[in-house]
């Protein structure tokens, strides 16, 4: 039985995490994502569920307590926008290093700094290059319509237990903002303690006379053991870049110029596809869905497949254009198109920088 | 003659001959001979073995000296950042409100980075129970000042001593977290001598207990030397911390059951 609401992104997100069973959400307000633990403060999860919401002193208090319950094998999600994400950044570290567990979600908007209040995609770097210290990765994640602001609370929890790391819901202000038709899941039982304990032995729930201590740390003195971590770390890095990545494409079959995009902006690029297409031109869209790992191969397919162009549209100075240049080596033209500032462009504006930049560049 | 032929009440066999706590594991200490942290430690351990919750217990340590706490402590733990473990053991408590959750922190930690934490965790009325280490120095990074350094005392980024014009005062966070509705015990405690550490132990009991009962923070500051960092000998550290800090960090209950003392 199918239940559809109509719900703006942020609001599907906190009823999505009470549906899939979240034991707690720890969150700091800011706009544009105030409503994630608005809405989850007005549904009286600790009724519903039993989850624990709590307005924390700072988004940096709100990421550790992310780690405590993260460290005892709980779903334990945060959520925030850009200059929030940044504090929340050593926590994450700190995540990583411990190898725990958890969703964080990023409705962003413009910066630097303070910057502004309206939707950007300005943060791709720190989502998916580091944003932390040390070596680490963060499993990106871009919802592109309230439908996957919903679902990605699910797949984020799945991937962040199946590898015991850090998952991010990189969104923006679009996405978080606006209304649409999401269909949502049944509601799902929190697990119990006798779960967790089965499915990960290494949480901090109490030592039990069958098991040694579980610590949970981050901290190696010994550089030659630390240096074996790392090289753990990066096999498991090595093994999502295999099996995780994900992305869909849009009339690229036939497609000469391929417009490549991922949340608000892959929306916009529809309609600028549409308009080209009715024009004669042979345009398709390739929409990453994980930003890291990134789906260097699909660009490559495509170089492979005759694409003569790409055309890299974000809300930003031109950040994702640098995986998209990577992945063609200069085997055809990559360009960017970019708003910044809040600014979201209108779809004629991305068709005429592709007949500018790409067609008659 | 000694204390226990005054008082033949403590003359029972349990007292007769002196047993490590199966809570603390066998790993040596890394602390600075002489240093309170193992005394403080044992106690701890002592106390959790006592109450039979060592399967219920989650520690947090800090950033500072007690940052591989975790090492001797044998019950599940976690290591947190720095200053933020009042933020994890917050998450802890509310989503396990059976397990007993206690955080052990260094002044630096808890005082100066984790101020934020400390005293929202604490005004929460979080039902933990916090143990403050506070010996007025950063030593695990070799002797710096603390928010808790004395006026006048000398540290390696205050060579000249602590100058309050331009370097601020040392910071009395105990009583300041005393004044916070969500405090329910605090306390200060040293554990320099025997009698001492027998009465810093009575302290963490009853802070556990009142975990246990389900009350808000139990807060307690153990005013502590740090031999190295005062570059002192364990002796006339001891004899210096009776007679600077102990004037500045009287020891003594500052509220008991949500009630100041006096």
């Amino acid at each position: 039985m199918k239940e559809l609401r109509l719900m703006k992104g942020n609001e599907a997100l906190a009823e999505a995490a009470i549906r899939y069973g979240v034991d707690g959400y720890f969150g700091y307000p800011i706009t544009p994502q105030s409503e994630v633990i608005e809405y989850l403060m007005s549904e009286r999860p600790e009724e519903r569920t039993g989850m624990v919401v709590l307005q924390a002193e700072s988004e940096v208090a709100a990421i550790n307590m992310v780690y405590g319950g993260g460290a005892c094998g709980k779903r334990v999600m945060t959520s925030s926008s850009s200059p929030g994400v940044s504090l929340k950044m050593e926590g994450v570290s700190y995540i990583a290093g411990s190898e725990l567990p958890c969703v964080v979600a990023n409705i962003q908007r413009g910066g630097p700094g303070l910057g502004t209040i309206q939707p950007s995609q300005a943060d791709y770097f720190q989502a998916t290059k580091g944003g932390g210290h040390g070596d680490y990765r963060m499993i990106v994640l871009a919802p592109a319509s309230v439908q996957e602001m919903a679902d990605f609370v699910g797949l984020g929890f799945e991937l962040a237990f199946k590898y015991r790391n850090p998952v991010m819901i990189l969104s923006d202000g679009v996405i978080g903002q606006m209304m649409e038709k999401v269909e949502l899941q049944p509601q799902q039982p929190r697990r119990t303690e006798e779960q967790i304990r089965k499915e990960c032995p290494w949480a901090t729930l109490g030592k039990t006379p069958d098991r040694q201590r579980n610590i949970i740390t981050s901290l190696e003195l010994d550089s030659s053991k630390q240096e074996v971590f790392n090289n753990k770390l990066q096999k498991k890095y090595a093994e999502i870049v295999q099996n995780e990545v994900r992305y869909e494409t849009i009339n690229c079959e036939d497609a000469e110029y391929v417009l490549v995009a991922f949340g608000s902006s892959a929306r916009i690029c529809q309609k600028s596809m549409d308009i080209c297409r009715e024009q004669g031109i042979k345009v398709g869209i390739l929409r990453p869905i994980t930003l890291w790992p990134y789906p260097y191969q699909a660009v490559k397919d495509l170089v492979k497949n005759g694409v003569k162009g790409f055309l890299v549209v974000e809300l930003n100075a031109g950040q994702m254009i640098e995986d998209v240049q990577l992945a063609v080596a200069e085997k055809v033209k990559v360009e960017h198109f970019g708003r910044m500032g809040g600014i979201i462009p209108a779809p004629g504006e991305v068709v005429e920088a592709l007949k500018t930049k790409i067609i008659g560049g | 003659m000694s204390e226990a032929f005054a008082r033949p009440e403590i003359r029972k066999p349990k007292n007769n001959v002196f047993k490590k706590t199966k809570v603390l594991t066998d790993n040596v200490l890394h602390y600075c001979p002489g240093c309170g942290h193992g005394v403080v430690h044992r106690l701890v351990a002592e106390v959790i073995d006592e109450m039979g919750i060592q399967e219920k217990t989650i520690g947090i340590a800090p950033v500072g000296c007690a940052v591989m706490a975790y090492n001797y402590f044998d019950i599940d733990m976690q290591e947190a950042a720095h200053g933020r473990a009042p933020a994890l053991a917050t998450a802890i408590k509310r989503m396990l409100p059976e397990k007993f959750v206690f955080t052990y922190q260094g002044d630096g930690d808890l005082a100066a980075i984790g101020t934020a934490e400390t005293i929202h965790a604490v005004n929460r009325g979080e039902k933990i129970v916090i143990i403050f280490i506070n010996n007025g120095i950063y030593g695990m990074t070799g002797g710096q000042m603390a928010p808790t350094t004395l006026k006048g005392m000398p540290t390696s980024t205050s060579p000249y001593g602590r100058d309050i014009q331009t370097m601020g005062n040392p910071l009395k966070i105990t009583e300041l977290v005393a004044q916070l509705p969500g405090a329910y015990y605090v306390t200060r405690q040293s554990v320099h001598t025997p009698v001492n550490a027998r009465k810093a132990k009575n302290a963490i009991k009853k802070a556990f207990e009142n975990q246990a009962k389900g009350c808000g923070v139990s807060f307690i500051e153990v005013v502590s030397n740090c031999n190295s960092g005062w570059k002192l000998s364990p002796v006339k550290a001891n004899e210096w911390m009776e007679q600077n800090m102990f004037p500045f960090y009287p020891l003594g209950d500052i509220k008991v059951d949500g009630e100041l003392v006096k």
